[in-house]
């Protein structure tokens, strides 16, 4: 068995290495390449396996708005910091969110201070609390399309009646299509895995055909990737943008029909703020009406104020956007780090800032 | 927050199924995922299967799973 997974490997490497010269092969007369990820565990494989280091100089790989804690607003985490500080309710969330930094407070500030927030790693273990307190659970439900659907099939089972959800779901392509249309030129995207098992490739291609840009829905091995990065430089020498799905070992091209199906019974698509990013059309979730006693916003009557916040200093924004790198922030690496961090992109760890300063050996 | 894991069913009881993530037991629940049965290999994220994947592509997840959780 060892040995297999040896082999596997070694010959991974030998292919790695004759796609790499392919890349350089066909990248050569194409100037400067932007190709834009979003999905946090491609940038955790990009970066550990040094893939950056790999590729030609005109080959630029950049991670996008790919971690649904770093573009959560800062006045969400304010409210749900808050909400648990009433006595009669019980906050649960992932843990990745628990210290990214709100306006006024953090959630673990906000349990030093009294709050019950307690970390779950699953809806299913909210909906056992609630099942055992007599207190109103509100569940933080936040993440791209992979988590929307097991908020949504837990609200449809008709959960508890002190349960509720703080939704605030985000979608992933309209995120790519505003950074098409307002940030800096981007040439392809690879998109993420996991929300690709859920989404299929249909919402990408409608992006590439729209926006004339090559996409490949990538895995996560590295030799997934640097095949996908591969794709999208053919693409561009060819002059073609179609949807590439390299991961077809995973995503079907119509998704996961019944995770789909969820989603539609149970939320409304709303516009939505990215924090560090601003206003996206069409980029949110919430529930139906139908739903509304789940609705924790409105049961509770929470009052969210739009504003876009980020530490001082922070440059989590552009990371996000891709026009930086984490190394250009001036606070990287200085006062800002994983014991010590400063904005949400260096506390989660799926943010680009964590994942640059833990694994960031081979960052160009 | 979008990393899901591979995991083989065990035992299906209902929506939810015992699992084996890389040696260790837990419960998922399968809702999310259709024509599953024991023995198939599935990905979990957040305590949910999200989608079915063949025996070859869980092994290599499981391998960059165990080097992601240092
Ligand atoms: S290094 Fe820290 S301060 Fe700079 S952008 Fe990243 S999280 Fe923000």
């Amino acid at each position: 068995m060892e040995n297999d997974e040896l082999l596997i490997q070694f010959r991974n490497r030998e292919i790695i290495g004759k796609i790499i010269r392919k890349i350089r092969e066909e990248s050569k007369n194409l100037g400067r390449i932007k190709i834009m990820h979003v999905c946090g565990t491609h940038e955790w494989t990009i970066t550990h396996f040094g893939i950056r280091s790999l590729l030609p100089e005109n080959i630029e790989v950049i991670a996008g708005p790919g971690c649904p804690v770093c573009v959560t607003p800062a006045s969400e985490i304010d409210a749900l910091a808050e909400l648990s500080l009433r006595n009669n309710v019980i906050i649960t969330t992932f843990g990745d969110i628990f210290r990214v930094p709100g306006v006024k407070t953090s959630l673990i500030e906000a349990k030093s201070m009294g709050g019950d927030i307690r970390i779950v790693y699953s809806m299913l273990e909210s909906i056992e609390i609630a099942k055992k307190e007599n207190k109103k659970i509100v569940h933080f439900s936040i993440g791209f399309e992979t988590t929307a659907p097991t908020t949504a099939i837990e609200i449809l089972k008709g959960p508890p009646k002190n349960f509720s959800v703080f939704v605030t779901h985000k979608l992933i392509p309209p995120a790519m299509e505003f950074l098409l249309k307002t940030g800096p030129r981007i040439d392809g995207f690879i998109c993420p895995g996991h929300v690709s098992t859920i989404i299929g490739v249909r919402p990408y291609r409608k992006i590439a055909e729209k926006y004339k840009k090559p996409m490949c829905i990538a895995g996560f091995e590295p030799l997934d990737v640097i095949i996908g990065i591969l794709n999208i430089i053919e693409q561009i020498k060819e002059g073609t943008y179609y949807v590439y799905n390299e991961y077809s070992r995973a995503v079907k091209e119509e998704g996961n029909i019944i995770a789909l199906d969820t989603l539609d019974k149970v939320f409304d698509i709303k516009d939505s703020w990215w924090r560090g990013i601003g206003l996206i059309e069409n980029s949110g979730l919430k529930l139906k009406k139908e739903y509304e006693e789940y609705d924790a916003i409105k049961i509770f009557d929470i009052n969210i104020k739009p504003i876009d916040h980020m530490p001082e200093g922070c440059r989590c924004g552009d990371v996000l956007k891709g026009i930086i790198s984490p190394n250009e922030c001036p606070l990287f690496g200085k006062i800002c780090n994983p014991n010590h961090p400063i904005g949400p992109c260096m506390v989660s760890f799926e943010g680009s800032c964590s994942i640059a300063y833990k694994y960031g050996k081979n960052i160009t | 927050m979008c990393l899901a894991i591979p995991a083989k069913i065990i035992k299906i009881k209902g929506e939810i199924a015992e699992v084996d993530i890389g040696g260790i037991r837990k419960e998922t629940s399968i809702a999310l995922v259709k024509d599953v049965k024991e023995g198939d290999y599935v990905l979990i994220h957040t305590g949910y299967a999200i989608a079915k994947i063949n025996e070859e592509e869980a092994k290599e997840l499981i391998e960059l799973w165990k080097m992601m959780s240092y």
